[in-house]
């Protein structure tokens, strides 16, 4: 989960995370933990669920209209994500109308409201965030497309993991500011790597041999469209300019495919047979060992 | 130490989710915190704060409410009627438990079927029945944090995977449970008596499991024991823990866990009787109202409405608006539909039967995918009748609960019926439009005096004149008169699918 946020903060063109997962697996926590990494100028607007339209795009100023008389546009919470990260917690239980509006928004990358004597259009690019539980409810396959990257998160079923959380939190509680202290440096590397990884992204090649490989990939798991092979492009050449590298290896490839891959699936809606199985499998195929 | 004092002392703890008369609580509240009383009805505005309409009209300028949730801080919020909760004011209140800026303490006197959201459950550390309140006594707050050791950590962890607990907060909420109650015991360091007492109170209630059921079987092979899923045997730690928190345990909570595991995992709480979404539909016309709660403002209406009267309210640079002028739109819903198979799953031949009618709510729920519909699924058989999978979309849920229904025994046509009657209903309070399918061959031999049949058609009856799309799908080998008998009591459609696969049964209900 945190390689594909990292991936996607380096590259907003692949499109954000859709994070799967059952309560209390800390989705929300690793969302909120890369606004606070990347810092106080990068937006990052949460969308409740069960938010009204009027919030999300933003309405006439009924203050302004019937106290000043003027026409006047509210922004919402579109607005106060551009250029920065919109986070829909349960995004599977968003209602129908504000999924067809976001997925509208994230194509055009502009929001344009025509309502209540109101005709506005502004710049909307963000990179969107979503977790749920798939348990509540399936998510459509048009919005899921949206998404460049998914992850599946499951609580750590060892108990070292399970201790080392609940230790982590209590001493967190017990001395906040030396918590924060403590992890700086480690917080620091991470925005490092980040900041470096934006600035090398342009430089980083992609061999034609891999370029076909990610085609074959794609075909051998059955993926849809075109978007699957785009995205694992792009993430490939993200991952390595985190890495440093300044030419994407099959190492890359390998290690992104799953999360670009597993939720554009051509499958049965029924189908059982878990996607990040197949994909793995045809990586094994491919790639040997 | 009460949830009352526990909350009161660490506000992280998030809050209290209560089922039953609560007043004592909200009593022993009042004498710790300020409490502020909000219905479950409250709209977003009134939590968040914003424009105060009536105030900024009457004086002429904006005049701007700071909202429940800020106004509440370092106190705590009282909602009656949680079950009631719509999903944005629960997404609204489930945010700033994040953000720890409220505690929350919910009052759900909700009926089967109706519960809290499940989000914003989880985050409350308490879950209590208001019969069974824990009551305590303080010694006096220890000085500083009390000091937790690692082998106290791993307890905690170790009893939340043995009772089959997978969110990571409920031990986290456990933690601070136990350390809330070590400080108010005065003690300098949490003791095994307090993670006793804090699993007890955080764990116990959302307990998918109990750990001795493992016993009964066969004890699992190492290389299972080691890492995976459900099932799993905490450690040595746990056990001695969970063994006294048995001792506490009231008469009968033990044997609903162990139901609970039995049924396979909990079905999950449902998400509440949904009102009427004030924004969704076509437009169906103006009506005076607040632009409230999410109605929006028809200012077109609204200004039409408030023109006639600005000479006499003295009106010169600006219009003169009052309350009563505001105008809102309406809309009007297309609904959804619910399909509500009610499968007989009695002993004669139910395995065949059974699978049939999973087949066939498996290909339905692949069409309801597309078109947003719903599907539910009772079964009766024995003596009583199950809602096996409750009105869903998802799959994965369907498909889970429909894999784990058992089949045989008797046919109890009348309680299937009276099963399907009452979720139809309830789907169309929701204003969804429920169609009851029953898969059957008609013939009711439960109860057993005689009175079957009779009972079944007064319900098949009481179906009909409740209006209620019905159809009866007769699977019996040779369709027999019980089966249209059944269907005409019913008011509606009679199939006669001697062998009908799922694809058949399918077919023939859309």
């Amino acid at each position: 989960m945190k390689t594909a946020l990292l991936i996607a903060a380096v590259d907003a063109r692949i499109g954000g995370v859709m994070v799967f997962g059952d309560r209390g697996t800390g989705k929300s926590t690793a969302a909120r933990a890369l606004a606070a990494l990347l810092g106080p100028k990068i937006p990052f607007v949460d969308l409740p669920l069960g938010a009204t339209e009027d919030r999300v795009v933003g309405a006439l100023d009924i203050e302004r209209a019937l106290v000043a008389g003027e026409k006047a546009f509210e922004p919402g919470l579109l607005a106060k994500a551009d250029g920065g990260f919109l986070y829909i917690d349960e995004v599977n239980l968003l209602e129908d109308h504000i999924v067809d509006l976001l997925l509208d928004v994230a194509a055009t990358g502009e929001n344009v409201v025509e309502r209540e004597g109101l005709s506005v259009r502004h710049s909307a690019r963000f990179v969107l965030i979503g977790s749920g539980n798939p348990e509540e409810g399936e998510l459509r396959p048009q919005l899921l497309d949206r998404f460049g990257l998914s992850i599946e998160v499951r609580t750590p079923q060892e108990i070292d993991l399970r201790v080392e959380i609940l230790r982590r939190c209590d001493t967190f509680e017990r001395d906040a500011a030396g918590f924060a202290d403590d992890w700086q440096k480690a917080e620091r590397k991470t925005l490092r790597s980040v900041t470096n990884a934006r600035k090398l992204l342009p430089d980083v090649g992609v061999p034609d041999a891999i370029m076909r490989r990610a085609s074959e990939l794609c075909i051998a798991v059955g993926a849809d469209g075109l978007r699957g092979e785009l995205t694992l492009i792009r993430a490939a050449r993200a991952k390595a300019a985190l890495e440093g590298k300044k030419e994407v290896k099959d190492k890359q490839l390998i290690a992104v495919a799953p999360m670009a891959l597993r939720h554009r699936l051509r499958r049965g809606v029924l189908d059982e047979t878990g996607s990040t199985a197949r994909i793995e499998r045809a990586l094994a195929e491919m790639f040997g060992g | 130490m009460s949830p009352a004092q526990l909350l009161a002392a660490d506000g992280g703890l998030g809050g209290i989710l209560v089922r039953g008369d609560a007043e004592g609580l909200i009593a022993e509240l009042r004498q710790l915190l300020q409490v502020h009383r909000c219905p479950a009805h409250v709209d977003a505005d009134r939590l968040l704060g914003g424009l105060d309409l009536s105030a900024t009209l009457a004086a002429g300028r904006p005049v701007i409410s700071p909202g429940l949730i800020e106004t509440a801080a370092g106190g705590v919020i009282v909602v009656t009627g949680a079950e009631r909760l719509e999903p944005e004011i629960a997404g609204t209140f489930a945010a700033a438990l994040d953000a720890t800026t409220i505690r929350l303490v919910l009052i759900d006197r909700g009926v089967e079927g109706e519960a809290v959201p499940e989000a914003l459950a989880e985050r409350l550390a308490f879950w209590i029945d208001a019969d069974d309140m824990p009551t305590g006594v303080t010694k006096g707050a220890a000085e500083h944090t009390p000091i937790m050791s690692d082998s106290v950590l791993k307890m905690i962890a170790e009893a939340a995977v043995a009772l089959g607990v997978e969110s990571m907060r409920a031990p986290l909420f456990a933690v601070r449970t136990a350390k809330a109650l070590a400080r108010l015991d005065g003690s300098d360091a949490v003791s095994e008596a307090h993670v006793i007492e804090a699993v007890r109170r955080v764990l116990v209630p959302r307990a998918t499991q109990w750990p001795e059921a493992q016993d009964e079987a066969a004890p699992p092979p190492d290389a299972q024991a080691q890492g995976e899923g459900q099932g799993e045997a905490g450690g040595p730690l746990a056990d001695t823990v969970l063994e006294a928190v048995k001792a506490t345990l009231p008469p009968g909570l033990l044997e609903t866990i162990r139901a609970r595991a039995a049924r396979g995992k909990a079905k999950g709480r449902g998400r509440g009787a949904r009102r009427r979404a004030p924004t969704r539909g076509r437009p169906a016309g103006v009506r005076p109202g607040l632009p409230r709660g999410g109605a929006r403002l028809a200012l077109l209406d609204t200004l039409r409405a408030a023109a006639p009267w600005q000479k006499l309210r003295g009106a010169q640079a600006r219009i003169a608006v009052r309350k009563a002028d505001l105008r809102v739109r309406r809309f009007r819903d297309r609904t959804g539909m619910t399909t509500i198979f009610a499968v007989d799953a009695s002993g004669s031949a139910a395995a065949a039967r059974m699978a049939e009618a999973k087949g066939a709510v498996e290909l339905l729920l692949t069409q309801a995918y597309v078109k947003r519909a719903q599907v539910a699924l009772i079964a009766f058989r024995g003596d009583s009748a199950e809602t096996i999978v409750p009105p869903t979309r998802s799959l994965t849920r369907a498909r889970r609960l429909l894999a784990e229904l058992p089949g045989g025994g008797g046919t109890p046509m009348a309680a299937g019926l009276h099963a399907a009657r009452t979720l139809a209903l309830s789907e169309r309070a929701k204003d969804r439009t429920p169609h009851i399918v029953l898969l059957t061959d008609g013939r009711a031999n439960m109860p057993a005096d005689g009175t079957a049949q009779a009972s079944a058609e007064q319900a098949a009856k009481s179906i009909a004149r409740d209006g209620l799309d019905a159809t009866l799908i007769d699977i019996s080998a040779r369709p027999r008169a019980e089966g249209q008998r059944l269907a005409d009591a019913l008011g509606g459609r009679y199939i006669a699918l001697p062998r009908g696969g799922a694809a058949d049964v399918s077919r023939a209900i859309s």
